[in-house]
């Protein structure tokens, strides 16, 4: 089993997001391996484990994602590819990125593709998809669980609240949905080895893209964040004078009804 | 070229981000339990053995992980931020354990006894203290005389950390006298031998789920290649394994004070008195403040003691100095920690007052602070 995991570094869920001059600052800021594809990384790791093969763990981004790369070497990925823009590309977006993976997938004869369900940060769900259409493998995305049988492949998906049984085969790319299973810790063995595994860095030059070819669709136009949430109006008196008083001000100061 | 450099490498700090993960995900949760039912982390330790840590600093053909003191500090500190009683078996399984074996064992020894303190088959354990005698190695009264091959060995330890846990572990016993001259050496001694009673009966203040123990030795038979380094040199050993002993407990103590500011702050964000947060009030900001500076400090210089040692340089002093500092301080921190918690604060709900009874300890084991201010003072006089 030829496996490659996509993989993103994002921001730590615990930080708390600064929003100056139109960007999200990141200086101090902790990050961390994008949740939804540790399970896509154990998975692999489990896979190999059972089935034999290896796993390369891939992504794109700056020199900092190799720290990301090294943890998921140390849980057990084999090798891991970081495909460096940081020097040819100012931004990214779903289509550049898929578009990247694919030029360095195309010859790689993967069997199985595994990504996130979605990344925390973007939030798009779309770059798993994009890039199973431009290999033109089949693809299913948010699966809580996956089972490999020769190349027939037996999923679970998540489907907003219910399940979905479905059969296909490899090769195949499969995003990773929350309760596919349990992200192992990274040993300390497995840390002290992750320095020794390969990791490849390449550039677009490496993968014969122009930058034109890889220039965003996407524009963005305004980043900001939410609005503070208020603190909330607990209603008094009896029941029906505090239906009344629930019902004048949705009227009056939500305006909702 | 060396620089200064404060900071971590990668595994170093990759060590770190999963031990805290770790510990915040499993070692917290239970914690209150585990010191009202004195109930020892056993299942803490079968994960802590899978995930290699048991034989973190010792070399990888005994089944260790080769990594270095700092690395030990980390999860040290790191256990004992949410839980210290696991703190502490992991502090003396490694380093009073594990450590003289690796330092003053023979090849045959560490396979054999080494071995599976890295898989985690058998907790580390240590036999100095007596009822007479701690830090004053003179008043050791253990003998272990040599007949037709063997040390018989009678005589009794007390407080001895992990030892209901442990398949074997060294202890110090006279093996010569001259004149008033004490020969000491240091055994290795299974704790299934016959003649060897292992009691866990204290009744503690504080590290309820730690195994604290008392030995007793009647006739115990070992042969003499259970000899640990050279004979009539087992105190000296053990005041060598000490000074590594002290970097864990100075990285329990910086743990223990982290976690108590890690309560403090969430409590003085929350809590309204006067139609403020305590934590709006400057009463309540010094206080953290003077908290957050005595941890940093305390971290930095353990770090600092861990890393002479790993260059293989002098640390004896820099480790009194950190464990007598660093115990102080989280007895400083945890009392502040529980006076911001008010009532709360003395409710055991609140965890910090077992902060507190934990962090006593520190202040005493592995040498007292009063010995510790001896071995400083014995460096720059």
């Amino acid at each position: 089993m030829n496996i490659f995991v996509l993989v993103k570094r994002t921001f730590d869920t615990e930080e708390k997001i600064v929003v100056s001059g139109g960007k999200i600052q990141e200086d101090g800021a902790e990050f961390i391996i994008n949740p939804y594809d540790e399970y896509a990384i154990e998975e692999a790791i489990q896979k190999r484990d059972a089935l034999g093969g290896k796993v390369t763990v891939v992504t794109i981004g700056g020199e900092d994602a190799e720290k990301q790369l090294r943890t998921a070497l140390a849980m057990g990925a084999d090798e891991a590819v970081l495909i460096n823009t940081e020097d040819d590309l100012d931004e990214l977006d779903q289509y550049s990125s898929a578009y990247i993976l694919s030029e360095y997938l195309k010859d790689k004869e993967a069997d199985l593709i595994l990504a996130g369900n979605v990344a925390i940060d973007g939030g798009s769900g779309q770059v798993g998809p994009r890039l199973a259409d431009l290999l033109g493998i089949n693809y299913v995305t948010t699966v809580t669980s996956l089972e490999i049988d020769g190349t027939n492949v037996k999923i679970v998906r998540d489907i907003e609240g219910d399940s979905e049984v479905l059969e296909t085969s490899l090769p195949l790319l499969v995003t990773a949905q929350q309760g596919l299973n349990e992200p192992r810790y990274p040993s300390l063995p497995g840390i002290m080895k992750a320095k020794k595994k390969p990791l490849e860095e390449l550039e677009l030059d490496d993968l014969d893209i122009d930058e034109d070819d890889v220039e965003v669709k996407v524009e963005t136009v305004e980043i900001y964040l939410p609005p503070q949430k208020a603190a909330g109006r607990v209603l008094e008196g009896d029941l029906s004078a505090q239906v009344k008083e629930l019902v004048n001000l949705l009227h009056s100061e939500a305006k909702v009804i | 070229m060396n620089a200064m450099n404060f900071d971590l490498t990668a595994e170093q700090g990759m060590l770190q981000k999963m031990i805290r993960e770790f510990s915040d995900e499993v070692v917290a949760s239970g914690a209150i339990e585990r010191d009202k039912n004195k109930a020892f982390p056993v299942e803490i330790f079968k994960q802590l053995s899978d995930m290699g840590i048991m034989g973190l600093p010792f070399p990888e053909e005994y089944g260790g992980a080769g990594a270095d003191t700092i690395s030990f500090a980390i999860v040290t500190e790191e256990l004992s931020r949410t839980c210290a009683s696991t703190g502490i078996t992991y502090s003396a399984h490694i380093s009073l354990g594990g450590a003289p074996l690796h330092l003053f064992g023979t090849e045959k020894q560490k396979e054999k006894y080494l071995t599976p303190i890295c898989t985690g088959e058998s907790f580390g354990a240590f036999g100095l203290t007596e009822p007479n005698a701690g830090s004053d190695a003179g008043g050791t009264e253990t003998t272990a005389s040599l007949e037709n091959g063997e040390f018989v060995i009678n005589g009794s330890k007390v407080f001895i950390t992990n030892a209901s846990y442990a398949k074997h572990l060294a202890l110090t016993a006279i093996t010569d006298r001259n004149g008033n001259n004490k020969e000491i050496s240091a055994i290795i001694v299974p704790t299934d031998a016959q003649g060897f009673t292992i009691k866990s009966e204290y009744e503690k203040m504080g590290l309820n789920a730690s195994n604290t123990t008392e030995l007793i030795l009647e006739n115990v038979r070992v042969p003499e290649e259970n000899l640990l380094g050279v004979r009539g040199n087992g105190f000296k050993q053990f005041l060598t394994t000490l000074d590594g002993g002290r970097i864990g407990i100075a990285a329990m103590a910086v743990g223990i004070a982290q976690g108590a500011l890690n309560k403090a702050v969430q409590y003085a964000k929350e809590r309204k008195q006067f139609g403020k947060t305590l934590s709006q009030f400057q009463a309540t900001q010094f206080k953290l403040a003077d908290m957050e500076v005595k941890i940093q400090l305390a971290r930095t210089f353990v770090y600092k003691a861990a890393w002479l040692k790993d260059q293989g340089r002098p640390f004896g002093k820099e480790a009194a100095i950190a464990k007598y500092y660093a115990s102080e301080m989280a007895m400083e921190v945890c009392d502040e920690a529980i006076q911001i918690h008010g009532g709360y604060g003395y409710m055991k709900e609140y965890e910090v007052e077992r902060y507190l009874r934990d962090a006593k300890l520190l202040e005493i084991g592995e040498g007292t602070s009063e010995v510790q201010k001896m071995v400083i003072a014995r460096h720059i006089l």
